[in-house]
């Protein structure tokens, strides 16, 4: 056993990642070393962790971003709290191991590898994962995602395709590998669960982020990347953390802007393209990573329905207080007089329409007309 | 039908309270629904009619009003009338035993003949019954020893066992059987004893003696309509309850369904026989006050107030007379009812004391916790108050708490109620405990306890009442009337309880809390311990010693 992480340890070493590693093992190890000294020293130990609650939760205009309050709780080491505080230890030596072993585990397989650990197993998942959420907003503090925690999300990302060529590394030899995201022929490159090791190497002027598999794929299909020298992204509804950090990490490597192109209604506006921007609330310790604080609303906006004379729906009931809800109480849209405007008019007008709603202009209008003409004008897009 | 109604009702009150024609001359005591009826049935020639009424009254007879009001005695449904058969001839048994000072010995059988129809049998150890008085006491409704007494006892008006008969009679055609020896030198008497019902008399069809290896005691078959169903309300229960609160009695009881249950004597003391005693002035009612002082053997009234009833001395015989305005040394066979209504409004008026409590019979605190082990509980508790006064009416309240061990932990607590050690099965809610339960919050006493309900856990509460008067609200005597005195001696009995209910519970869960708190500590402290050392690398040795300074820390703060 112990040679065999001898020799992982070495491989995570050659490929020159150990830097955040490094990190990560020796702020867990400041941990666990701050609970050591304590009982050593007759006291009872504590962790700090930064609540999570939504009370602790603002929106930060400079940054752009949800992020935490300076609130914090401690879990004092208790009678009472004896079992959560074993359970948290052990996910942290868990982490430390995976980090060390160059290996990950997914919330579901950190659950069932507490089955191990007797009386401190973790009975439903839902109890491992609020562990998991206090050690990942605790080591959020420091900069260190859970992806560099090794706990990976269930879900993988969206599809990638255009002019983009990815830079990953062999998972047995750790060797390097060039994925040229144009040579999927119809099909696309997938984004993988850690996308932190990954480097960009592109030219394309901008990333288009596509809410409907539907629109992506004609675009991919007529090769649009080719024509408007880009890259195309595929949410499918509210962008995964992979699929946010991913857009994140490529657009902040290449210097290039996001564009997000989604359904004109109240839940692909502040659902998907806010979770895209800004993050979420219930999320707030981890959107400076997963955010994309520069990423712009290219459509479908309320207006095109009227330039574009689109087919539309009525707005049903949950859009109409998704949007009132998002005026009354939602920083990132109060603090944007362009979204307060749009939002009103949309409520005014009392419908919504679709991206593919473009298709009554023919199938590759969308191609041909609506997104050469929007692009012609970024500057118009919403912030 | 109306006039029916109307006759029986009359002749309710003139049994009750004289034969006399006391509603002619008394129009307030008659009861008031039956004036008003007769008012509006009979408007244009109503005084021939009020005087032809009277004459009639004296022919029906009460086996008839029970066949019109069966309902008032118990026998409204057949469940209803298989339990009341049951509680009215054990009742009688163990009223009997007591009296003649002999630990009951109780068989109740109950056998299914068919799917409605059952025999019930009753077999005690009692004192027995003299030969000629057997067709009288099971033939003839409103019969017995009981009515004339003031005297805490189960049976009341002597009707029950009776009507049993009758209502068996009346449902199968069949006489009930009676078996009776009064000592191991006379002879054991057999009876059959039919009802006739319209002139209230026994009708005998077999009188002999037989063989039989009791000494002393009688037994009572009959054969009735019925509906056996376990759980709640049923004979089940009441004969578990009974055998609560009556820790003194042994009882077999063979089901229905053939299964015999064995509860065995939890004591071998006997209740304390309760004493006669003469009713207090502040309870009396104005029918009965007409009827003392008529029946009085006194030659004057001061001598009539003062030997009939109980603290009365001469000076408040004076002064209840000076009220009234009435001369003391007047016949009080001779007054009109306009004095002797002056002199019922003047008794309030008086200071008078309390009346003597020692004719109560409480089961006793010890004989309440022998009979609750019947349940089988962890926990036992009882109280009993002193003796307090209603209307006059000397009463005892008495209560006990059973908790934990095999009680059931889902659902309500079960309340067991009874009034003069007889358990109370119907109409729970409109009875005086049910609402003192209720007025009491459980949560004070680790109970938990939704709003409008009974509290819930593993929990039996037992109220008994023992009075010589106990104030039902109807003849069939299932649920005590709500006096504010009573009220108040039942919640302050149950309080009693509850607060060493409550400290039982506490200390239990302190205990469970700490047993808790002592394998939290053991389970998860090497968890913690492995995980440091593994983190940071720790020797065994470090290791054992975090997890022992650990372990001090925690000790410490437990205990302070």
């Amino acid at each position: 056993m112990k040679k065999k992480t001898t020799r992982k340890k070495s491989v995570a070493r050659r490929n020159g990642r150990n830097g955040i590693d490094r990190l990560t093992i020796e702020k867990i190890k400041e941990a666990a070393a701050g609970i050591h000294q304590s009982i050593l020293q007759g006291r009872k130990p504590g962790m700090k962790f930064p609540v999570r609650a939504l009370s602790n939760v603002h929106y930060s205009p400079s940054k752009g971003f949800f992020e935490l309050g300076r609130r914090k709780k401690e879990r004092t080491l208790t009678v009472t709290t004896i079992k959560t505080f074993a359970q948290t230890l052990k996910l942290m030596e868990l982490s430390k191991e995976l980090v060390e072993t160059d290996d990950f585990a997914t919330k579901r397989d950190a659950y069932y590898q507490s089955k191990n650990w007797g009386e401190a197993r973790f009975d439903e998942q839902s109890e491992s994962d609020a562990v998991m959420d206090d050690i990942e907003a605790l080591f959020s503090l420091y900069g260190i995602s859970r992806e560099q925690l090794r706990f990976y999300p269930e879900e993988h990302g969206g599809a990638v395709a255009g002019e983009l060529i990815v830079i990953d590394r062999d998972p047995e030899t750790g060797e390097r590998i060039e994925i040229d995201c144009t040579r999927f022929g119809t099909g696309s490159y997938s984004i993988p669960h850690s996308v932190e090791h990954l480097e960009f190497k592109t030219k394309a002027k901008f990333v288009l982020a596509i809410e409907t598999g539907g629109m992506y794929q004609r675009l991919q299909n007529q090769k649009f990347w080719k024509k408007a020298n880009c890259i195309l992204v595929e949410m499918g509804g509210v962008p995964t953390r992979a699929t946010r950090r991913f857009v994140r990490r490529l657009s902040e490597a290449a210097r290039i802007p996001v564009y997000a192109f989604v359904d004109c209604d109240p839940y692909g506006i502040s659902n998907i393209y806010r979770t895209l921007k800004v993050g979420s609330g219930n999320a707030a310790h981890i959107n400076k990573f997963f955010c994309v604080p520069h990423a712009r609303f290219l459509g479908v906006t309320p207006q095109d329905i009227i330039d574009y004379d689109l087919p539309t729906h009525p707005l049903k009931e949950v859009d109409i207080k998704r949007a009132k809800d998002a005026l009354k109480n939602d920083p990132f849209f109060q603090q944007h007089r362009e979204w307060v405007r749009a939002l009103k008019q949309l409520l005014k007008m009392g419908v919504r329409a679709e991206q593919q709603a473009l298709a009554k202009w023919g199938l590759n209008y969308v191609i041909e007309e609506y997104l050469p003409a929007k692009l012609k004008n970024p500057k118009k897009f919403l912030p | 039908m109306k006039s029916a109604n109307v006759r029986t009702h009359r002749q309710q009150g003139s049994q009750k309270v004289a034969p006399a024609p006391l509603g002619e001359q008394l129009p307030p005591v008659a009861p008031s629904t039956a004036s008003t009826r007769r008012g509006r049935g009979n408007a244009p020639q109503r005084l021939e009619t009020a005087q032809s009424l009277a004459r009639k009254q004296r022919e029906i007879s009460v086996s008839e009003f029970f066949l019109k009001n069966r309902h008032l005695l118990g026998f409204d449904n057949p469940q209803k009338a298989l339990l009341t058969a049951v509680k009215e001839a054990v009742d009688n048994s163990l009223d009997a035993c007591e009296q003649a000072g002999i630990l009951p010995d109780l068989r109740i059988e109950i056998e299914q003949l068919s799917e409605e129809r059952f025999r019930i049998a009753v077999e005690d150890n009692g004192p027995g019954i003299v030969r000629h008085q057997i067709p009288k006491v099971f033939g003839k409704l409103l019969y017995g020893s009981k009515f004339h007494t003031l005297l805490q006892q189960r049976g009341q008006q002597g009707i029950g066992i009776s009507a049993a008969g009758m209502y068996g009679q009346l449902t199968t055609g069949k006489p009930v059987v009676i078996t009776s020896r009064t000592g191991p030198t006379r002879e054991a008497h057999h009876f059959r004893i039919a009802i006739d019902t319209t002139r209230n008399k026994p009708k005998i069809l077999e009188d002999s003696t037989i063989a039989w290896n009791k000494p002393h005691g009688t037994r009572v078959e009959l054969e009735l309509e019925g509906v056996y169903r376990k759980g709640a309300r049923s004979v089940d229960q009441y004969v578990a309850q009974t055998a609560i609160a009556n820790p003194h009695a042994r009882i077999v009881y063979r089901s229905p369904r053939g299964e015999e249950i064995v509860y065995e004597r939890a004591t071998d003391q006997l209740p304390p026989r309760p004493l006669e005693i003469r009713p207090h002035p502040y309870g009396v009612e104005l029918g009965a006050l007409i009827e003392m002082l008529r029946r009085s053997s006194s030659r004057t009234l001061k001598a009539a107030l003062q030997s009939d009833f109980s603290r009365v001395s001469p000076r408040v015989a004076a002064e209840i007379c000076a009220r009234a305005e009435v001369d003391p040394d007047r016949s009080p066979a001779r007054l009109t009812p306009q004095e002797v209504e002056r002199l019922f409004h003047a008794i309030p008026q008086v200071k008078i004391m309390a009346p003597p409590t020692n004719c109560l019979s409480p089961i006793g605190e010890e004989q309440i916790l022998a009979g609750l082990q019947h349940v089988g509980a962890a926990f036992y508790t009882a109280v009993t108050r002193p003796p307090a006064v209603y209307r006059g009416n000397p009463f005892q309240i008495e209560a006990g708490i059973a908790y934990g061990g095999d009680l059931p932990v889902d659902g309500l607590v079960e309340l067991m109620r009874f009034a003069n050690r007889v358990p109370l099965l119907y109409q729970q809610s409109a009875c005086a405990i049910f609402k003192a339960v209720m007025s009491v919050d459980w949560r004070n006493y680790g109970l938990s306890q939704a709003k409008g309900a009974l509290p819930s856990g593993p929990c039996v509460i037992f109220v008994h009442m023992a009075s010589a008067w106990v104030p039902f609200t109807s003849e069939s005597k299932e649920a005590i009337a709500s006096y504010p005195e009573i009220l108040k001696e039942i919640r302050l009995a149950l309080q009693e309880c509850g607060r060493r209910l409550g400290a039982h519970i506490r200390r239990g869960r302190r205990l469970a809390e700490e047993r808790k708190r002592r394998s939290y500590i053991e389970q998860y402290l090497p968890i913690i311990g492995e995980s440091l050392q593994s983190i940071l690398g720790l020797s065994d040795r470090q290791r054992q010693q975090t997890v022992t300074t650990l372990q001090t820390i925690l000790e410490r703060s437990r205990k302070r």
